[in-house]
């Protein structure tokens, strides 16, 4: 095909969501938070819910998720996401709320929030991007960080003994009553990336149904923190998260 | 006549918040505030004006609840005591970082750590000097009466959203805890979706319509120039607050020698010591800081050179003297008395430590 026929508009296959900003991503080539806000860029695009959709991103590298998607954003403390969130949908329950934490964030320094928000079966989406290693901070040790993983302040690999045991907290969540779709995906290939937007979506879906918390975790790569390249991290990751971290649906009612 | 209702000063935060039209009230029970939450669950005010209420995990959920409230525009609030607030300050610092508007009520109680459950005033440099982190002010308003507690609520609401800006009331578990009668206000209604629209869509969460970009309430820049030019706005919003925002009470200073100067429930039993002196033939006489932030400077000042002394009667063990010694910058003689750990001092109890400080 010739290139003018190519560029013709009904030869089109793909283009990038209006949701998501003209905005060059701080994010390190590989990394897997750029795919989860192009994923939740769509959703919001075909949902058609872009001025009913509050973010609230997180402290760590997602801080600046509020830099690419074009809606109204709340930019929390530190693990407060799901504090901030309950308020604002409790406030406008026509509204689509969502937080976008870390595993710092979310499983470490905002366990308490993150615990009695889905406790209290708070509707809203929770996206929970688990790369085990403190990206923002320069790669330290994370709650999900797996045993004997090199990371800044495990030099010698995670130790149980000294470092306690890597959380999985979406199993934790999972056993409470407030939340009603519990699931753990990935975004490092095709079908996986389609199978999390589908998870996305449901989730929004879900949060106008009063059915309680949808809570997504996405094993994801930092491969500026694993010291990989992008390959050879999608690689680690599904040799060595995917095995203590297993994908698929948790719980959904 | 309006209607007067006795009740307690927690009780009045709580009828004020529903009766001024807020829009959510978030916290976590600690002594001696709780009758505050208690008495808005027993009110139900969601069956009525629509007014979300809620019991949080903890001091900071409850604080970062009222933070994405206010990310909304709306009405929020919270109350807490002393160690709660102490909890609450990480979320005060992006409250004020963010530029909004929401009320926080400090019923205090004796400190440090666990302390007491008695009555203090020993967060005055928390309330007024910052608490969390980073070059920021709350406004903070002293009442000394239960009427005081609940008329501050709606000036609390007036003026968080007037500079959007944490205020604060410094109330203590004296004015918390006790009844008195009450001249209840006319009814606000909650804003309506217009309304808020109209007041704080160029900034808050409300959802983006196609007209405007999307909001971002962000207390982040990690450039250099960009964060000192905002420390600079936020330096010239409270220049504005400290010049027309100061509010105090004065009892008898018209002819007085001497001055007290006091807030919340001091304030009022150092009126009785200016009638034991004026029994005597001194002229005593009581400034009352209102708001404790900003700092009713000017009154204070301008009362100075009539006075042979002053002395700042306190909860505590000599907080506000600072401010009261830097203003009178040593022109007159500047005395402390204070009580700690819940004792509350007798008017004939100060009377006589003003005495031996004027006799000296």
């Amino acid at each position: 095909m010739e290139i003018n026929d190519i560029i013709k508009p009904e030869n089109k296959v793909y283009g990038k969501s209006p949701v998501l900003k003209d905005a060059v991503m701080h994010y390190c080539p590989g990394c897997s938070h750029g795919t989860v806000h192009k994923i939740i860029a769509e959703v919001i695009e075909e949902m058609d819910i872009q001025d009913k959709t509050i973010g609230i991103s997180p402290v760590g590298c997602s801080v600046f998720a509020y830099n690419y998607l074009e809606i109204d954003w709340q930019q929390a403390a530190h693990g407060r996401a799901p504090a901030l969130a309950t308020a604002t949908k409790r406030l406008m329950p026509d509204k689509y709320v969502f937080t976008y934490q870390g595993d710092g964030d979310l499983a470490s320094i905002g366990t308490a929030e993150i615990m009695h928000a889905c406790n209290r079966g708070e509707n809203i989406v929770v996206i929970f991007i688990n790369n085990a290693i403190y990206g923002m901070t320069g790669g330290q040790m994370a709650p999900t960080t797996l045993l004997g993983q090199v990371t800044a302040t495990t030099p010698y690999g995670r130790d149980a003994k000294l470092n306690g045991f890597p959380l999985k907290i979406t199993e934790l969540i999972a056993q409470l009553e407030g939340t009603c779709y519990v699931t753990r995906q990935s975004v490092q290939n095709p079908a996986a990336v389609r199978k999390t937007k589908r998870a996305i979506r449901k989730a929004f879906e879900n949060s106008m149904m009063d059915k309680g918390t949808s809570f997504i975790e996405v094993v994801s790569t930092c491969n500026s923190g694993w010291k990989l390249s992008p390959v050879a991290a999608n690689t680690w990751m599904e040799e060595n998260m995917f095995p203590f971290y297993p994908l698929g649906d948790i719980k959904d009612r | 006549m309006a209607e007067k209702i006795l009740m307690k000063g927690n009780e009045a935060i709580a009828y004020a918040a529903i009766n001024c039209g807020c829009d959510g009230y978030f916290g976590y029970p600690i002594t001696p505030q709780s009758e505050v939450m208690e008495t808005l669950m027993a009110e139900k005010p969601w069956e009525t004006t629509g007014m979300v209420v809620l019991q949080a995990e903890s001091e900071t959920s409850s604080i970062n609840m009222v933070y994405g409230g206010a990310c909304c525009g709306k009405k929020v609030m919270t109350s807490s005591s002393s160690p709660g607030i102490s909890l609450m300050c990480e979320g005060l610092s992006y409250l004020a970082g963010c530029e909004l508007p929401c009320l926080v009520v400090n019923v205090m109680r004796g400190g440090p750590g666990l302390g007491t459950i008695q009555p203090s005033q020993s967060d005055y440099f928390q309330a007024t000097k910052g608490g969390g982190h980073g070059d920021y002010r709350t406004i903070v308003l002293a009442p000394s009466s239960v009427q005081d507690m609940y008329d501050f609520v709606d000036l609390g609401f007036e003026l968080a959203f007037k500079y959007r800006n944490p205020v604060m009331i410094l109330g203590d578990g004296v004015i918390g805890q006790m009844m008195e009668k009450v001249e209840l206000r006319p009814a606000k209604p909650r804003r309506t979706e217009e309304e808020l629209r109209a007041l704080c869509d160029s900034w808050a969460t409300l959802g983006k319509p196609a007209s405007r970009p999307g909001n971002i309430v962000t207390s982040l820049a990690l450039d250099a120039d960009v964060m000192e030019r905002f420390n600079i706005h936020l330096q010239k919003k409270y220049s504005t607050i400290e010049a027309e925002e100061a509010r105090y009470e004065t009892y008898k200073t018209e002819d007085a020698d001497h001055l007290i100067v006091a807030f919340g429930c001091m304030s009022r039993i150092c009126e009785n010591v200016v009638e034991l002196a004026r029994q005597d033939g001194i002229k005593l006489g009581v400034l009352r800081p209102i708001t404790l932030y900003p700092y009713p400077e000017k009154a204070l000042d301008a009362l100075v050179p009539q006075m042979k002394s002053i002395m700042s009667v306190e909860l505590n063990s000599g907080q506000m003297v600072e401010d009261v010694r830097r203003i009178a910058a040593g022109r007159v003689p500047v005395h402390f008395y204070g009580r700690q750990g819940g004792a509350i001092p007798s008017p004939e109890e100060i009377y006589e430590v003003f005495v031996k400080n004027i006799k000296k």
